[in-house]
């Protein structure tokens, strides 16, 4: 469930539009209103406004947003502005040029619905004139291109159906895979990059019934190689991705300072989506409420931007 | 009784591609018991004398005509169907009858559009409740898994963008991967599989002349035996040639059923106009060995507009 709250009564896009016009000009720029504006519109109020604002004033309003703005504050706004499967092909682009953030091609693969993945590939095509496999294929090599190309390829069966017995068989190839380290495997890959959630949850359910422990925790066999980490969080993503995206959140909001990348990536792309349960999740994990952990850890427009994102302070 | 060249319509009624519905109407009509008996006499490829003093069918002739029969059913069905269902069921059918059939699936992943693949892929979860990717994945077991999965998988970038450097580099990558040994190793190659399964057509049609630049062969040339990586190429790279071989193998004289259903495949894929113009130069073989209601859909849907 989303935590993005839209007012009961909801501005004309172009109402919207002169507002952040007014936010913009003059001196200075008028922060409150433009987390007033934008932090309270859903994907589709959003884009209204960008085409409003495109029409009365000439110009992308996202443009304006990247001269006005600066640092963590202008990049969530940027982010959470944008329409979701634009926001996603941003992302990936990113990540297909940074290889220590893999993590984000793996998360935009395996946490959206599969119509959802097939926008953001549309999306790819259209802002970059290339197609996103391509572009993970060609900076991508050995075992990680194995995993990461077929995770953004696959199109998934989004049926609740499971056939028990496949279940049963495909756990075994699992297991005999893991027990072999044999991480990189052709068919631990295929039963991962090819089954739907509802087979694979079921898979995953079996092994742990049948073998005695959960799947990641076999795949804990070595704690610095970065490939089981992302083979880890595939499996979560694709199973729990609340509990995936509440540890991304603990982690960025850890003792050792913030990372600002992560949480702003985590609260823009899933605040319309299912950050209430990863709020839960949060809670239950650390004790403490999300919004908290977020206010102490961060500061000013930034801040008040997060807070909103995730249904917290005054609305 | 009934006269040579009744016999010689008879003959020739069920002898090709598709039957000749009109002229058998007009010889069972005026048949009878002894006009019947002369036709089984004098049709040695379909009847044969038994010991019992009877004119019996040939039992491969009646399984034959049954294809022949079947030809005008499947090509009704095929072309009224929804595109995404025709090539989801087209992937599905050939999926199962294994290797021989995998280059059906190579010509599908590869001549549709990536939006038409894409609706494949959509009307195969409708039809069959899974994936093309995970069925696919689970029941090839050989070496042509890879490309087969990556092929169906794709959804290639349709501009015209093309980079000559890049395209320079891949044709390198591929002769390497060629030139390096075991054809058997080349379709699992993965800068091979990398280059055939993710680049967008244009792409590889550089890549496929800056190939020939440096080997002085084509790629397909130099692919030799590896027939799925060809077809790959061909589908991806030269089209045209591909279908020309397609109809060249289904209207050859001893044409196998294989060959022969490409045809109705083919003309289900109407809306391509690279098709056509490779059935315009097969005209005369057209007319010489189809026949029938299924001559008529063949010649009227793969007839050029006129302009």
């Amino acid at each position: 469930m989303a935590t993005l709250k839209v007012p009961s009564h909801v501005p004309s896009p172009s109402e919207d539009a002169e507002q952040l016009q007014k936010a913009f000009s003059g001196w200075g720029t008028n922060e409150q209103l433009i987390i007033d504006i934008l932090a309270h519109r859903n994907a589709a109020q959003r884009n209204s406004i960008r085409k409003a604002y495109h029409e009365a004033y000439g110009e992308d309003l996202l443009k304006c947003l990247e001269k006005e703005l600066t640092r963590d504050f202008e990049r969530i706004v940027l982010l959470f502005t944008m329409d979701p499967a634009e926001r996603d092909a941003y992302l990936a682009k990113e990540a297909t040029k940074n290889s220590s953030i893999h993590l984000v091609l793996m998360e935009i693969a395996c946490a959206r619905s599969s119509y959802a993945l097939l926008d953001v590939k549309k999306a790819y095509h259209a802002r970059y004139k290339k197609s996103l496999e391509e572009d993970v294929a060609h900076h991508t090599s050995g075992d990680y291109r194995k995993l990461l190309v077929p995770l953004v390829s696959t199109f998934r069966y989004e049926g609740e159906e499971s056939d028990m017995s496949l279940a049963k068989s495909e756990a075994k190839i699992l297991h005999e895979k893991i027990s072999d380290k044999q991480y990189g495997d052709e068919e631990l890959i295929r039963i991962l990059t090819t089954r739907s959630k509802a087979q694979l949850n079921a898979t995953l359910s079996h092994y742990n019934n049948s073998f005695g422990s959960p799947i990641n925790k076999d795949l804990k066999a070595d704690p610095s190689d970065q490939f089981l980490k992302l083979l880890r969080s595939a499996i979560k993503c694709l199973t729990t991705s609340e509990k995936y995206f509440e540890k991304v959140l603990r982690q960025a909001l850890g003792k050792s300072g913030t990372d600002e990348w992560a949480l702003t990536r985590v609260v823009a792309t899933r605040a319309e989506v299912d950050m209430v349960r990863i709020k839960e999740a949060y809670q239950r994990r650390n004790s403490v409420p999300l919004d908290k952990a977020i206010a102490g850890d961060t500061s000013g427009d930034y801040e008040k931007m997060l807070l909103a994102l995730i249904g917290a302070g005054d609305v | 009784m009934a006269s040579p060249s009744e016999v010689e319509v008879f003959n020739h009624a069920l002898s090709g591609i598709g039957v000749d519905e009109n002229s058998l109407v007009s010889i069972l009509v005026k048949s009878h018991d002894e006009h019947k008996k002369s036709i089984r006499k004098g049709c040695s490829q379909l009847f044969f004398e038994d010991e019992r003093q009877f004119e019996r069918w040939n039992q491969t002739a009646i399984k034959s005509l049954k294809a022949e029969f079947k030809r005008f059913k499947d090509v009704v069905l095929l072309s009224l169907m929804h595109p995404w269902e025709r090539d989801a069921r087209l992937l599905n059918k050939a999926l199962k009858k294994g290797p021989q059939q995998y280059n059906i699936i190579v010509e599908i992943a590869c001549t549709r559009s990536s939006d038409q693949l894409l609706g494949a892929r959509k009307a195969y979860h409708s039809l069959f409740d899974q994936s093309i990717e995970e069925h696919l994945a689970s029941h090839v077991k050989g070496s042509e898994r890879k490309l087969l999965v990556a092929l169906v998988s794709a959804y290639r970038y349709e501009g015209s963008k093309v980079k000559e450097d890049t395209a320079k580099s891949e044709a390198k990558a591929l002769l390497n991967a060629i030139k390096d040994g075991d054809k058997k190793k080349v379709m699992e190659n993965d800068e091979v599989v990398r280059i055939l399964t993710t680049r967008s057509k244009p792409h590889l049609k550089e890549v496929y002349q800056q190939y020939k630049k440096i080997s002085g062969k084509t790629i397909i040339e130099d692919l030799e035996v590896v027939l799925l990586l060809k077809e790959t190429v061909e589908c991806l790279c030269t089209p045209q040639a591909y279908f020309t071989r397609v109809f060249d193998a289904a209207l050859r004289d001893n044409a196998n059923e294989d060959a022969k259903k490409a045809l109705t495949r083919l003309v289900a894929t109407q809306e391509d106009e690279e098709i056509k113009e490779v059935a315009a130069k097969f005209q005369d073989k057209i007319e010489e060995r189809v026949k029938g209601a299924y001559k008529d859909v063949l010649v009227g849907v793969l007839a050029k507009e006129e302009t």
